[in-house]
This record gives structure tokens, C-alpha cells and sequence, in this order.
């Protein structure tokens, strides 16, 4: 995967949290996993891509933060739906933000959500995945890519 | 005193179905619904009559474009301002070219979104 293409999810990260919090993201320089190891905290919104682009894009984050991000945008309601839906949310605006680059062949999957890490159907073992970090107030999270062109 | 214009919200995620509700005017919109598919919105878009709809792209069941051919066909006036981070020009044009009349990039905030709303009722009479 290019520099140039890792920069679209980091852009639509630094995009969306602009939009939605008055605190400055920060994102860590992006490394390489196993799939078999996946980058998981406790709820993971996953965006299925197909098209000339096939894999998975997901977003995953503490409950902590979260909670605090719900507060952030205005919402009151911090219960586990709303926590599901933010999570899954922050995904589907990460990817479909990539089609500005892409364009209208790099197609997304409503999100799939699960608590922890995604399963070997949205990640297959035998690939890697970039994981580009996250830090938001005191929080970690990460935006990982786990794409085959 | 004018009477609000009646809105339908249309969107899977209820977060946004609530962000657009506590962002929209309230002088200016009623929100009379709101659905979280193409198929729910159709039902919805019926029986309320709605003077406005905002509406998601990426759904379940139905998505936004065939919903908004869907709904032109029932109104052909119909207001559907798009809120929907899918970014690229050729969606954008695509939605356009179904009957929505504007286009609102998620993720935004309450000035963007309030400034589409009034965009999209400008003329209205």
C-alpha cells in the first residue's frame, strides 16, 4: 500500500474528529500487523471495500473514549446502542471520505460492529494490515486498513 | 408567523438521525419522521408528505440513489437535500441527477448543516 494511500484514511481521520470535537486529533505513524493478531480495543465499527480495492476498513476504540466523543458531538445518550452506532459511524465516514481520492468504484459496506476485534471473515489471516493510530484527548484508538488492490 | 416546513430525516445511523433534529431550526423545520432505510423512507415519505427530506446514501436494504428515484417518482418536487460522506464528484452528480437538491458532506457541523437546510428551501413557496 502507498504512502499516498495510507494519507486518504489519515486525512479522513483528522477530518472527522475537526468536524466533530474542538480537541486536536493526533495520528501516530502507521505500522504493519499480522492478521492473525488483529489491533482491537473494546468496539470496532469494520467497513467492508470491494470494487478494484478489496478488504476491510475499520475503526476501533475504548468505550471511554467513546462516550466522551457522543458528548462531544452534542449527543446526551451515552448508552451501549449509541456507543455501537458512533463507532460504526466514525467507519463508514472514514472510508466513504476516501472515495474523494478513489473515486465511485471503491465501494463500502454498511458497518458491521462487534465488540473487540473483527473476525478472520472481515480479516484474512494469510494478509497484514496498516494500523494508523489514534490519539484523542487522553484516548487511544486506531484506524486500520487491511486492503489488497 | 410562518408554519415550520415538515422534515423527514433518513439515515441507518440514529446518532445523525438526532444530530440533524437538534441541528435543524426550529422555526424553520419540523421534524415529522424518521427512518433508517431506502425502504422505510419510502413508507414514511407517503404518509407524512414530508416538505423536506435528508437522506444517506449508504443504507441497508435500499439505498439512498434508488430512494431518491423513489421518492421524485412520488413527488417530483420533492426537497431531498443528501447528507452522506460518500465524497466523490460522480456520487454527488449521480444524487443530483436522481432529483436531490443539494449535497451535504458528513462530517459536519451545525452551521454547514443549517446552511444547506436553508439552501435547499430558498425558494420554496
Amino acid at each position: 500500500m502507498s504512502e499516498e494511500t495510507l494519507q486518504v484514511f489519515i486525512d479522513g481521520v483528522i477530518n472527522y474528529f475537526h468536524h466533530t470535537s474542538e480537541k486536536e486529533v493526533k495520528v501516530g505513524s502507521p505500522y504493519l500487523i499480522e492478521n492473525n493478531s488483529p489491533a482491537a480495543f473494546d468496539y470496532t465499527g469494520i467497513i467492508g471495500i470491494s470494487g478494484p480495492y478489496r478488504g476491510s476498513v475499520y475503526f476501533t476504540a475504548p468505550k471511554a473514549l467513546l462516550t466522551h466523543l457522543l458528548l462531544a458531538i452534542g449527543e446526551k445518550d451515552t448508552s451501549m446502542e449509541y456507543i455501537m452506532d458512533l463507532v460504526g459511524e466514525v467507519a463508514n465516514t472514514i472510508a466513504g471520505n476516501a472515495r474523494s481520492k478513489f473515486g465511485q468504484d471503491f465501494l463500502i459496506s454498511v458497518p458491521v460492529v462487534v465488540e473487540g476485534a473483527p473476525s478472520n471473515i472481515h480479516l484474512p489471516k494469510d494478509l497484514r494490515s496498516y494500523v494508523i493510530p489514534v490519539y484523542w484527548r487522553a484516548y487511544s484508538s486506531a484506524v486500520v486498513i487491511c486492503l489488497e488492490a | 408567523m410562518t408554519v415550520p416546513l415538515k422534515m423527514l430525516i433518513v439515515d441507518d445511523s440514529n446518532i445523525i438521525r438526532r444530530k440533524i433534529e437538534r441541528g435543524s431550526d426550529g422555526e424553520m423545520f419540523k421534524v415529522v419522521g424518521s427512518a433508517d432505510s431506502g425502504v422505510a423512507a419510502i413508507e414514511k415519505f407517503k404518509a407524512l408528505k414530508p416538505d423536506v427530506v435528508t437522506m444517506d446514501l449508504t443504507m441497508p436494504k435500499m439505498d439512498g440513489i434508488e430512494c431518491i428515484s423513489n421518492l421524485i417518482s412520488i413527488d417530483p418536487k420533492a426537497r431531498i437535500l443528501v447528507v452522506s460522506a460518500l465524497s466523490d464528484k460522480a456520487t454527488g452528480i449521480e444524487a443530483l441527477e436522481k432529483g436531490a437538491r443539494g449535497f451535504l458532506c458528513k462530517p459536519f457541523d451545525e452551521k454547514k448543516l443549517s446552511d444547506a437546510l436553508k439552501e435547499l428551501v430558498q425558494d420554496y413557496v
